[in-house]
This record gives structure tokens, sequence and C-alpha cells, in this order.
């Protein structure tokens, strides 16, 4: 009895009595859950366009990152002042820089392997995540850097105030990566609905075959999936690195993002965005207050277990499309 | 011209549906049986056997048994390190428990315990497809990497958190911990590793092996034909893990000699995962090719730098072994997607009609 007392019963009495620290928690998972979500976009939109499964999206992140603080780290070296204008020509490289990856993705991993089995192109990201990790560590070196984040105009510090006799503290930081995540998934789902190439990308995303039969280049479109994935994986690393610091431990974050994917479905953008805010929520209520009947670090597999349980009801996830199979 | 297969008449069903239906396969296959068990321990060093071959062998196994999953039932799992960690601590927990009974009984025994949970974890799979079940399998992977942490039973409440190899004897002579010869580990390994291919080659050449390939190519279809596939895709998920875990009790008792739960981490199912692919998916023997590129390639690296007289840094050296590797992958899978076994294939055909185009 005593067990059960402590699984259905404790829990919800210490979030009566300490408000304060649910509201905390909440808000922890539910800034944890939109960078998962950043993550997650990320993948889902190279899976919709190409459906390649991506492995090396969280490496990209890393990637983009490290490619910011060095670029911002060598300008000031070639003699420009420190400060925004600096910073804002390092993110305009930075962002060059991811052009030129999704080129050479698809020029060099996609083309040669156009039709083939889609487990020998998740294998290909798999290889292209090696690549990333040596080339990142050889040209900027393994050590853990600091992001720019003054430099670009992020906010820092925390704002206080009181509830039901106790504090909640939010960080500037939280408040703005939510906004602007907010803002790049409304970009993204207007250029979904709206734009030429949009639209050429929900046709590609339905049949390959269909898609170049009525004209629409294949390579462009993979191109600009890849570079808008790039562009996600930017963002994602600002904030992670803004929050913390930027270092190859970032990589595990993929990872993290992957229960958000088939809880949501891995071809929803909206799947994606309430995957991430229902794994980051679940997992820090689940840690703060489960976690001790367990032992602690429960984080690592909560989130799969989550995903799990809601896939044996849904195999395709929440929002995924319904899979049909035909003989 | 040595490889023909003209004169070499069938006359029996049998002979036809053989495995080495060619007599020079036949002796190909005897004279590596005979540099494995003979020439190699005649002629290698301990660091060759302790270094190279051993874990080359444990790796194999290990490719094998992913190979049962993802290669010939078509499910990806990426809790391959997951499994075999549960092979290398039911083998440890067998072995302090029972001290007297024979190592070798439980490193096989330790199978089954790992058998048992990758049926446990292979239950989503009648409903979970792709890479949803992939991610699903990472589950289990994370799962188990926890209690391997956290349950300090597991580990007999060592201080460490690792376990530690105890000295065991077969027929007198060490096998295991600190006292064995690297020789007699070699000859252990050797001789599991062959029977069980042996094992799973009769297995997917069977009836059993003919079901899981049904469900590879099309599940739906194989359920109309009358495969259930409950019972086929769980017995994927069990002797797949059988391997796995085997495997890991070997990698732990013979060739490490103590682990810690990191040995096990998501790296080491990517890293077998690698091997399958990149071998072959659907082939033994890509298993073996497989183990031996992606085990041998970096110790290769490491070697050859010096030898050519480029000053690396040791840290760099490792750097450029991600960026080699990550290539190479690449490079392989736009060259052959099919994996080095198709390559040998293509080789063995080029051989049999040589000197013919085609």
């Amino acid at each position: 009895m005593d067990i059960l007392y402590k699984i259905f019963i404790d829990p919800f009495m210490q979030m009566g009595q300490a408000p304060d620290l649910l509201v905390q928690t909440l808000w922890e998972g539910l800034v944890a859950g939109v960078l998962y979500s950043l993550i997650a976009l990320g993948f889902v939109l190279i899976f919709k366009a190409s459906g390649v499964f991506n492995f090396a999206q969280g490496i990209m992140v890393v990637f983009a990152a490290l490619t910011l603080v060095g670029l911002y780290a060598l300008l000031g070296r070639w003699g420009l002042p420190a400060g925004h204008l600096t910073a804002f020509i390092a993110l305009g490289l930075t962002i060059g820089v991811m052009f030129a990856l999704a080129v050479a993705v698809e020029r060099l991993i996609l083309r040669p392997l156009v039709n083939q089995p889609d487990i020998i192109l998740f294998m290909a990201t798999f290889g292209l995540t090696y690549l990333l990790i040596g080339m990142g560590q050889i040209v900027f070196g393994g050590e853990s850097k600091v992001m720019i984040a003054e430099e670009l105009y992020l906010p820092r510090g925390a704002i206080d105030f009181k509830l039901a006799g106790g504090f909640v503290s939010l960080q500037k930081i939280d408040i703005a990566a939510a906004i602007i995540a907010s803002v790049m998934v409304a970009t993204l789902a207007i250029f979904f609905q709206r734009t030429r190439i949009g639209r050429a990308l929900r046709a590609v995303a339905d049949s390959h075959m269909a898609a170049l039969s009525v004209g629409i280049s294949l390579e462009q479109i993979w191109v600009v999936v890849w570079f808008a994935a790039g562009i996600v994986a930017l963002t994602t690393g600002i904030m992670w690195g803004a929050r913390s610091e930027v270092s190859f431990a970032l990589e595990i974050i993929a990872l993290k993002a992957l229960p958000v994917l088939i809880l949501g479905g891995f071809t929803s953008i909206p799947g994606a965005i309430v995957g991430g805010l229902i794994i980051g929520i679940g997992e820090k209520l689940g840690e703060f207050y489960w976690g001790p009947l367990l032992g602690s670090g429960i984080e690592s597999w909560l989130a799969y277990v989550i995903a799990l349980l809601f896939l044996l009801y849904r195999p395709q996830g929440l929002f995924g499309e319904r899979i049909i199979e035909r003989i | 011209m040595l490889y023909r297969e003209a004169g070499q008449y069938k006359t029996s069903y049998a002979a036809d549906e053989a495995v080495f239906a060619l007599r020079e396969d036949r002796i190909g296959l005897i004279v590596v049986l005979f540099v494995a068990f003979v020439v190699v321990p005649l002629t290698s060093h301990d660091f060759m056997l302790q270094a190279v071959l051993i874990p080359f062998l444990v790796f194999s196994l290990a490719a094998i048994g992913l190979n049962i999953l993802t290669g010939y039932t078509g499910l990806i799992s990426l809790g391959t390190g997951a499994f075999m960690g549960v092979g290398a601590y039911a083998c440890y927990k067998l072995t302090t428990l029972f001290p007297s009974v024979n190592i070798i009984v439980w490193v096989i025994a330790s199978g089954f315990f790992s058998a048992a949970v990758g049926v446990l974890f292979g239950l989503p799979s009648l409903r979970i497809k792709g890479f949803y079940l992939a991610v699903a399998t990472l589950a289990a992977q994370f799962f188990l990497s926890w209690c391997f942490i956290r349950v300090p039973w597991l580990y007999n409440n060592n201080i460490s958190g690792a376990i530690e190899v105890p000295t065991r004897t077969l027929f007198g002579v060490p096998v295991t911990g600190a006292t064995a010869t690297s020789l007699t580990r070699y000859f252990v390994v050797l001789t599991i590793v062959v029977a069980m291919t042996w094992f799973a080659s009769n297995l997917v050449h069977g009836r059993i092996g003919r079901m899981w390939m049904a469900v590879r190519d099309m599940d739906l279809a194989a359920e109309l034909i009358g495969i259930r596939l409950l019972p086929t895709k769980l017995l994927a998920f069990a002797i797949s893990s059988f391997y796995c875990g085997v495997a890991g009790a070997l990698m732990v008792f013979l060739w490490y000699g103590g682990a810690e739960s990191a040995v096990f981490d998501v790296n080491q199912s990517f890293f077998i995962l690698f091997m399958v692919i990149v071998g072959g998916l659907g082939s033994l023997t890509g298993s073996f090719f497989g183990a031996a590129l992606i085990f041998i390639l970096p110790i290769a690296l490491r070697v050859v730098a010096p030898a050519l007289g480029l000053p690396l840094h040791p840290s760099t050296v490792e750097q450029l072994q991600y960026v080699i590797v990550g290539a190479l992958i690449i490079f392989f899978l736009i060259v052959e997607p099919n994996g080095l076994a198709r390559l040998w294939q293509i080789g063995k055909q080029k051989l049999r009609v040589w000197p013919f185009p085609y």
C-alpha cells in the first residue's frame, strides 16, 4: 500500500502544497519541450520532403553553433571590433555555411543514393554525423565555448515573481526562445502553405515520382529542405548554447528529440511541437515528483517510455499520416 | 580458372540445396577454419590475439545477431548494446552466484536471459514498424543502460559500479580472469563463434529463415500466406538477442575482463549497426566483413599514421578517425549499398566466368 501511496497520492499532495514549485517545474518542462520541438522540427522537415530519417540533425545543431562562435572569433582576430555588427556578420556567414552544407549533402550524399531503401539513407546520415563530428573537432577544437548571446541581442537574467507564497523565476532567454520558436514555426507554416516552393515541397513529400513528372526539381527541393533544417539547427544551437555552452555534449539532444518525433509522428510539424511540449513537461514532472522513487536519472528513458505508450495506441504517432498498407 | 563449377554434378536434392554447393567453396571454408584454428594460434602474438582477433570475433557474433533481426527479418533495432549488456550482467550474476558451474555453460545461458528481455521489448514490433520501431527499441537501450547503473544488485553492490570478471577454469585451464592466456581465450571465443555461426546458417537457410525473409519483404503478404507474424517476429527478437547476449558475455569475460555500464551504451548499438550495414544486410559472411572493416580500420589508422611519418597528435588521430570512418560509410553506401557481402558475390561471379566478362 505504501508504494501505491507514493506513486498515486504523494506526488499530487506535493503539487498541491507547493504550487510555486509546480509552476516552476512546468515552466522548465515547457522550455525544454520548446527546444526538443525545434530539433524535432528539423527532422520532420527533411523526413517530409525526402523520406530521409536524418540522424545528423543533432550534430548539425552543434556544428551550426560552433561555426557561429568560431567565425565570430575569427572576425575578431581579423580586426573587426567585437560587438553587435560583427556578431551579425558572423551570423550571416554561418547561414552561408549552412547553405553550403545543404548543397554538399545533396550533391555528395543524396544524389548518388537516390531511390535506395530508407535504411541505407539513414545510415548515410550516420556517416554524415561522424564526418561533422570529426571536422568540427579538427576545425574548432574539442573544448566547449561560450555562445555570443549578448552580441546577438539575446536577453539575460531572470524575472522573478511571487506566486502562492513562493517564488517563480523565469529566465529571459527561455522566454525569448519560446517566442523565436513560435515565430519560426509560423514562418515555416506560411512558407509551406503559401509559397510556390512550399507547394512543391508538399508534392515531393507525397510522391517523388509524381513530383518529378510535373517538372519539380528534386535537387532544388532537397537543397531548400536541408537549408531550412540547417537554419532550424542554427536557431536551436544559439538558444541551447545561450542556456548552457556550446560543446559536443549537445549532440545527445538529438537522441532526446527522437521520442518527440515518434510521439508527434515523423510527418507532422504540429506533431513535433505538441510532442515536444508533452515530452518536455512529462519528463520534468516525472523526474521531479516520481524520480526519487526509482533513483534519479530516469529522465534518460522516461521520454521513450511515454512515447512508446502513445505509439502502442497510435502506431503512426499522434499527428502522423495514417499508414495505409496495400499488397 | 581455379574456381569452376564445370563437372560438378549434383545427384541428390540435398547436394543441390547445400549451403556450400561448390567444391571450391567447401575447400575455401576448410582453409579458413584451418587458418583460424591452427595457423593463427601458431603465428600470432598476444597483442594480435587480444586486441584484434578476439574483439573481431566478438563483434562478428553481435553483428550476426543484429543481422538476424535487421537483415533477415527487416526489423531495425537500436538496442543491440543493451542486449549485449544483459548477457554480460546475467553471466556475471550467474557465475558469482554459482561459481562451481562451468563458465561456458553460463556464457550460453546468459544468452537466454538476453533473449527473454529481447522478446519483452520486441512485443511492440507487431504494431510499430520501420523507424518508429527503431526509436522504440531505443527505449530498451536507455532503460537497460539506466538499470546497469542504478540497480546495484546487478553488479553485486560494487562501489566502483563495474563488474570484475573472476577467474574460472575449464578442465583445469583458466579461461577467464587475469591468469587466462590470450591463446586459451581465443580458442574458446573462436569455438563458440564458429558453432553459433553454423547454427545461424542452418537457421536462416531453413524454414524459419524463409519465414523471416517473407516477413522482411512484406509482412502483410507473409501473413496472408499463412505465416503467423507474432511468433515469427518474436522468435527473431529472441534469437537475435540471444546472439547479442552471448556476444556481450564473451566481450566482458574473454576480452575486457571487466566492464562498466558505459560499454553498453547507445554508441555500441550504432557501432554494431554500422557493421551490419557495411557488411551487408541479410548475409552472415557480410557480418564478418563488416566487423572486420569497422573494427580493424580504426586500429589500422592508428598504426599506419605514425608509420607514414606523419607527426600526428593522438587527439588529431581520433578526430581524423571520425572523419575517415564517416566518409568511408558514405563511400561504401554509394558504391555498394548492399554491402561488402555483395562485392564478395560479384567477385566470385567474375571468377566463375573468367576470362569472359559474363
